[in-house]
């Protein structure tokens, strides 16, 4: 679309570069020659760029904008030809060419430079978007799970309901906000109190937090997500209790996560953890593009989640 | 009217107490009795060995034995229970309950819903049939009884299946079960998995390796073939009208 939109006002660029060129007297006739002049150019290019338009879009930006830029010149050239045979003409066929790849050219540009201004609000929505978002699987079972305790124990249940609150509140945050690397490790610690409220004795959780740095900067609901999925693929459906370990760590200018979750066969390739996975390393590039990484690690009966951020502090 | 005996399997401990505790509550309006609870598939199927059970109340995401699996094998045993699936929030569960119109109660579990479902149990449901539209694929298991233990036996590892006067008997590579379903029962639920070889005896297809001339019996004329196979020892006699089929297979 934006080759074709540089082509409209290429067209009319092209017009006013030469009514610049024009005495004020005669100015209608001299339009309208100027018209016939233009147009056929501008049609053709419009033509033209439309019908290679896909291919266009599918070569380096780099090439494309050259190529689109030699097209018009070379239609402004045949065109020029063309009309000198029917009337005469005040500008010579190379002024022609240069002055048609000139307005594409600078149309093309103008055209790139504002889309680069809406560019920040585009990643803005796209991270609004990608908000992470708790299973509702989570929601209903441990709404259940508190229901389960209130009669028998009412202060679990009672801690139970802040918890859940505390996560729905960070839930309901602005994502691009970041957060203390402590807050999102206390989130994470209220959420496996919930998932332990259900699952009791079967998950066991180790952190790592001693070389930590708790006053690094984060975005929010970045571990819980990836705890969720330890919990949800890792735990859940093993018959034996399974051991979640959580490294925080700092290496000179990064802070580097790491969680480990027993592996059950079958459950790793799930769509779901791929969806959250995804999720956060898009999530990481549009708030650090390459500063920030994501890998995971499939051992023979373990999985190893691990992210690097940059360091940053308040 | 007597106690309906209910059978509780969730692998949550705090989702079991939920349904004891509005079971107790509902007691006035209909009376039931929970007679075993247990935290998995596999742990439900020895609790029913001990104690007859009218309901069992499922959940479907469990370790080791999920509740449609549970199901599969409750609907084998004689006087199946009813079931009550209970799910937190599984589309795909939802979706094939309410397409083969199975009642099922959904995570938080409220009173009410409880007891309908209690109510149209009473009308005996799900069937056979409406389970294996709901799990096509079938069980995963095969259920075997020893000593009053339950075993289950992966259908992967089965070798071969043969009935042996009155039991069926499954072989896999490391010991010898007996089943209480009929040879019939198994072909007709495993049919894509295994092929018959004899009167007697199913072959898995995936087990067969190749085949040789069985030694000669006295008066035949034509000769007769067995089947060799994959991890054990056994040769399986192959009867002469099977012979064409297991052939074609074996040179697959």
């Amino acid at each position: 679309m934006t080759f074709l939109k540089t082509f409209v006002a290429a067209g009319l660029a092209l017009l006013a570069l030469l009514v610049r060129n024009v005495a004020f007297t005669g100015l209608a006739a001299r339009i309208v020659g100027l018209a016939m002049w233009v147009e056929p150019i501008l049609i053709a290019s419009l033509l033209t760029i439309c019908a290679s338009r896909k291919w266009l879009d599918r070569i380096p930006y780099r090439l494309a904008f050259l190529l689109a830029v030699a097209a018009v010149a070379g239609i402004a050239w045949f065109f020029d030809g063309l009309l000198r045979q029917v009337v005469d003409s005040t500008v010579n066929p190379w002024q022609a060419m240069l002055w048609a790849a000139l307005a594409a050219a600078g149309v093309l540009q103008w055209l790139v430079l504002t889309q680069q201004a809406r560019e920040p609000a585009l990643a803005e929505a796209r991270l609004m978007a990608l908000t992470a978002r708790i299973r509702p699987h989570f929601l209903f079972n441990s709404l259940n799970a508190i229901l389960g305790v209130i009669r028998a124990d009412p202060r679990r249940a009672e801690a139970a309901l802040e918890q859940l609150a505390e996560l729905f509140r960070a839930l309901m945050q602005d994502p691009r906000d970041l957060v203390l690397l402590s807050d999102e490790i206390e989130l994470s610690r209220h959420y496996l109190e919930l998932e332990r409220l259900r699952l009791g004795d079967r998950l066991k959780v180790t952190w790592d937090v001693a070389s930590c740095p708790h006053d690094a900067l984060m975005p929010s609901l970045m571990l819980q997500p990836l705890l969720e999925n330890a919990v949800y693929h890792g735990v859940e459906p093993a018959d034996e209790p399974g051991a979640i370990a959580i490294h925080l760590a700092r290496m000179d200018n990064q802070v580097r996560i790491e969680l480990i979750n027993p592996l059950q066969p079958g459950h790793v390739h799930a769509k779901g953890n791929q969806m959250a996975l995804a999720n956060i390393r898009e999530r990481l590039m549009l708030l650090y593009d390459i500063e920030a990484s994501l890998v995971t690690e499939v051992g023979e009966n373990r999985y190893t989640v691990r992210i690097t951020i940059p360091y940053r502090k308040q | 009217m007597t106690a309906l005996r209910l059978l509780l399997v969730d692998d949550e401990a705090p989702a079991r107490t939920r349904l004891r505790n509005l079971l107790d509550d509902l007691a006035p309006q209909f009376a039931t009795e929970v007679v075993a609870e247990a935290g998995d598939g596999v742990e439900a199927l020895e609790r029913v060995e001990a104690a007859a059970i009218d309901v069992a109340l499922v959940d479907i995401r469990m370790p080791r034995m999920d509740g449609l699996q549970l199901a599969l094998q409750l609907a084998r045993r004689p006087n199946p229970p009813a079931i009550i699936f209970i799910t937190a929030f599984d589309q795909y569960a939802v979706k094939a309950f309410d397409l083969s119109a199975v009642d099922y109660l959904l995570k938080p579990v409220r009173s009410q819903r409880l007891l309908e479902a209690l109510h149209k149990v009473r009308q005996g449901e799900p069937g056979m049939a409406t389970l294996q539209k709901l799990v096509p694929d079938g069980r995963r298991q095969l259920r075997s009884t020893e000593r009053g233990r339950v075993i289950l036996i992966p259908i992967e590892e089965v070798l071969f299946l043969r009935a042996e006067q009155k039991y069926v008997t499954a072989r896999t590579a490391a010991a010898e079960h007996l089943l209480e379903d009929s040879l019939l029962q198994l072909e007709s639920e495993f049919g894509e998995r295994f092929v018959r070889v004899h009167r007697n005896c199913l072959v898995a297809v995936a087990a067969m390796a190749g085949y040789e001339r069985a030694a000669d019996e006295e008066g035949e004329s034509e000769p007769h073939w067995q089947l060799l196979l994959r991890g054990v020892g056994d040769k399986i006699p192959v009867s002469r009208r099977q012979w064409p089929v297991v052939k074609a297979l074996i040179k697959n």
